[in-house]
């Protein structure tokens, strides 16, 4: 029929117009990057099998609750975020989680040499900086099997099931704000009765936003839309390694397992895209009907053309 | 006063004092249609209703849109999609719609010219076309800058800049279109006053004047076929349906149009619901920062080949050569000397210069989005050329073309 074929010289060049500007000139402008399944290759494998018990042990002697607050084992953090933003540039984050969000591997070379696994020795040793957070030297004993014993204790620990906010607060909250969910480097933004306490409490937010930004020398930006902006793919090779991407940049590998990347994405995506549910379930009802409609409408023309051909 | 009669049923009542029988006898049950057309005389009602859809759309984003440097991005982005019930459902709707219009428009035009629909007596449908192209792409511009995200703010500077004219350097003129030296709240508030209102004015009026052109040459048809068209009413109102070549605007062709319409429809949604990054740009999601040059800068999908006609150029001939862009369709009623109206694929060389100007057209749109480097350059500035001289050629292709 000639409308058909009509039709298909319009799709065509449509189709053709399409591919151009956007699957092809995306792939130019943007060189893929795959992502590596969160596997880390590059990180020595644990030799050592972990005792949490011992790890306990060795946890408390290695000195990281000098730094690092632990709720989870009744351990609150030693300073307040903008005091330990003063001393370190950022705040440490609280472990409960660690040994559910980090990956085992990665947390083991984190406490030997924590410049190494989050890749930012460009910013630290190699410019004659210190990196606040030190290497763990070891307790005395063989140090692979103390820093297993850490691992598995942090791991035991740790809830198994994370919410998304929670894997996310832990990830990436010390860093990036995300003002569409109320999160502040510094937590989460009450509500206030007096105007007073509000504008003390952003006070602080600035202040710690101030050492912040000189420690990596740039604030990191608010991530509310960044599901939006930069989609899942490349925030989830962004996570995996931000040197791929952003060659030379002071975010560091941050060194989340595969499932707690899905955590984090699920958070920006609720924050970001939070009608993406309905989007789906309003779409299938709206498809329903304009078929029902089209199928009228053919009917309708069948009926008036019948008498003109 | 006139004298009137007890009116015996709402429709008389009105049609005592609006005449509304006469009028929907003049303007749709025997405003004559050509018989012999096919789906692609259906466009001018999508579009018409593509418009509907932007203008709704528009209204319910209207309420809670803040029209401020520091609001816009959050209202749009927090206020709209996030907490008002179904706000995300009308700025998907919009901004898809603002897309998909410009798909119609394209394919709208390119019907015309391949059947010819622009001379004899038909120029004023393809000028008053070419205005409401011209002013629906400052309504899509304008209303880009809205939401304030990076490239509502790049593209604001890079495309007013152009003002300057180049070696001319008319920055004073690029200052008063902006009211600042950068873009910033003056400037978001005149694009904001010309999308919500100016604008959408000047196509409403512009969509009426496009109407009342067809009036009288009444569409063309699929074989560019003269039509008496008194004669062929004649015989469809003496009841010979089959026999005449015409039909009746409602509810014959109208039926048709729905039917379109609703084609057109289902593939909208689906774009609105599944597929609508093409027509949001994600660039455009992060806040405008006047401070960060975003590393590729490009216009939305259907400005892309009228700037690659800038682009591969030195900055004055590009400039003159956009000029030439964005004007030259406005001729085509004059720059084609052939009486003939009849489908491209009749018309000898006029056809290869048809389908050369397509394919040209696609090329220019693929390189305008691609960074300006390497081969892209090369193959833009060839296309930009050859578009260039599609157009001087005309007149004299045309000029010695055969009668059919
Ligand atoms: C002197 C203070 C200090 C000590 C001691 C310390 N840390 Fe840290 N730690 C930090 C700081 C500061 C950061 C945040 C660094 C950043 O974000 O750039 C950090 C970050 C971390 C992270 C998050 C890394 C990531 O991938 O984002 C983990 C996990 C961690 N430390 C575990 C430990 C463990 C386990 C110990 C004990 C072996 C320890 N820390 C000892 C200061 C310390
Ligand atoms: C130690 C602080 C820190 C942590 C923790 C951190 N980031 Fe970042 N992030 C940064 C900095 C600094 C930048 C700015 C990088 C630049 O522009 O070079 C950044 C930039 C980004 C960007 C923008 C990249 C771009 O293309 O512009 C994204 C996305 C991002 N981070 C995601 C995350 C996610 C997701 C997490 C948690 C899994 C996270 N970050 C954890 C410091 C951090
Ligand atoms: C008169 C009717 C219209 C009204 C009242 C209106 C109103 C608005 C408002 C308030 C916005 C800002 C919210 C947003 O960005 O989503 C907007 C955005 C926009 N409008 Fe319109 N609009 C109208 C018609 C049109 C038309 C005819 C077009 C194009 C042909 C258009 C193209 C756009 C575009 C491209 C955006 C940016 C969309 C985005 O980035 O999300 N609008 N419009």
């Amino acid at each position: 029929m000639k409308e058909l074929k009509i039709l298909g010289v319009v799709v065509f060049f449509t189709l053709l117009t399409y591919w151009g500007v956007e699957p092809y000139a995306h792939s130019v402008m943007h060189p893929h990057v795959e992502s590596d399944g969160f596997k880390y290759d590059d990180l020595p494998a644990l030799t050592k099998k972990g005792d949490a018990q011992r790890g306990a042990q060795t946890f408390l002697s290695a000195g990281c609750t000098g730094c690092h607050g632990v709720k989870a084992a009744g351990m609150p953090a030693p300073m307040d975020p903008n005091a330990a933003a003063a001393s370190f540039g950022v705040n440490p984050p609280d472990l409960s989680n660690a040994g559910s969000v980090y990956d085992e591997k990665f947390l083991a070379a984190l406490i030997k040499n924590p410049e190494h696994a989050l890749m930012v020795e460009h910013k630290f040793s190699k410019m004659g900086r210190a990196y606040p957070m030190p290497a763990f030297y070891g307790v005395g004993g063989d140090k692979d099997q103390e820093v297993a014993d850490i691992v598995a204790y942090l791991k035991s620990i740790a809830k198994k099931d994370v919410t998304p906010k929670e894997a996310y607060e832990l990830a990436c909250g010390r860093c990036h704000a995300m003002h569409y969910d109320n999160w502040t480097q510094i937590g989460e933004k009450p509500k206030f009765k007096h105007k007073k306490d509000e504008l003390l409490f952003e006070a602080k937010v600035l202040e710690y936003q101030d050492h912040l930004t000189k420690y990596l020398g740039k604030l990191p930006p608010d991530l509310s839309m960044y599901i939006r902006s930069r989609g899942e793919h490349y925030l989830k090779t962004f996570m995996e390694n931000p040197q791929n991407l952003l060659h030379g940049t002071a975010m560091p590998r941050v060194g989340v397992t595969a499932e707690a990347a899905e955590k984090v994405l699920e958070h920006m995506a609720d924050v970001g895209d939070a009608k993406r549910h309905e989007r789906t379930s309003v779409g299938v009802k709206v498809m329903i009907y304009l078929f029902i409609f089209a199928i009228l409408a053919y009917l309708w023309k069948q009926s008036l053309w019948r008498e003109l051909h | 006063m006139a004298h009137f009669e007890k009116a015996n049923s709402l429709e008389e009542w009105l049609d005592q004092r609006l005449a509304i029988k006469t009028l929907r006898r003049v303007l749709a049950e025997e405003y004559w249609i050509p018989k012999n057309i096919n789906f692609l005389w259906a466009m001018g009602m999508v579009l018409a209703v593509t418009f509907g859809i932007l203008l709704v759309s528009g209204i319910f984003l209207l309420m809670y849109y803040q029209p401020n440097v520091k609001l816009a991005f959050d209202s749009v982005n927090y206020t709209i999609m996030k907490e008002v019930e179904f706000g995300w459902l009308w700025r998907h709707m919009h901004a898809v719609a603002a897309s998909v219009v410009f798909l119609i428009i394209y394919i709208h035009m390119f019907t015309g010219i391949y059947y010819g629909s622009y001379k004899k007596g038909r120029e004023l449908i393809w000028i008053s076309g070419m205005l409401l192209f011209v002013t629906f792409s400052a309504e899509a511009f304008s209303g880009y800058m809205l939401p304030w995200g990076q490239m509502s703010y790049w593209a604001g500077m890079v495309i007013t800049n152009l003002f300057s004219l180049g070696s001319l350097e008319l920055n004073g003129l690029v200052e008063w279109i902006r009211g600042d030296y950068v873009p910033g709240q003056a400037f978001l508030d005149r694009f904001f006053m010309l999308h919500v209102l100016l604008l959408p004015l000047v196509i409403m009026a512009l969509i009426g004047l496009h109407f009342g052109t067809l009036r009288i040459p009444h569409v063309n048809n699929q074989d560019g076929e003269e039509i008496d068209f008194d004669a062929e009413a004649k015989k469809y109102l003496e009841g010979k349906k089959k026999e005449s070549k015409v039909i009746r605007f409602a509810n014959d062709f109208m039926s048709k149009d729905m039917f379109v319409v609703s084609i057109f429809l289902i593939f909208y949604f689906y774009l609105v619901f599944w597929h609508f990054d093409f027509a949001m740009d994600p660039i455009n999601f992060d806040p405008a920062d006047g401070l960060k040059t975003p590393p590729h800068i490009y216009p939305e999908w259907y400005f892309l080949w009228s700037y690659e006609i800038l682009r591969p150029f030195p900055k004055d001939p590009g400039l003159v050569a956009f000029g030439f862009a964005q004007v030259i369709f406005f001729a085509l009623p004059f720059l084609d000397k052939s009486p003939n109206v009849a489908p491209a694929s009749r018309r000898g060389t006029f056809k290869y210069w048809f389908w050369l100007l397509l394919v040209d057209m696609i090329v220019l749109t693929v390189m305008g989005k691609l960074p300006p480097q390497g081969i892209y350059s090369t193959i833009g500035l060839v296309a930009a050329v050859v578009f260039i001289g599609l157009w001087v050629a005309l007149p004299f292709i045309t000029k010695n073309e055969k009668a059919v």
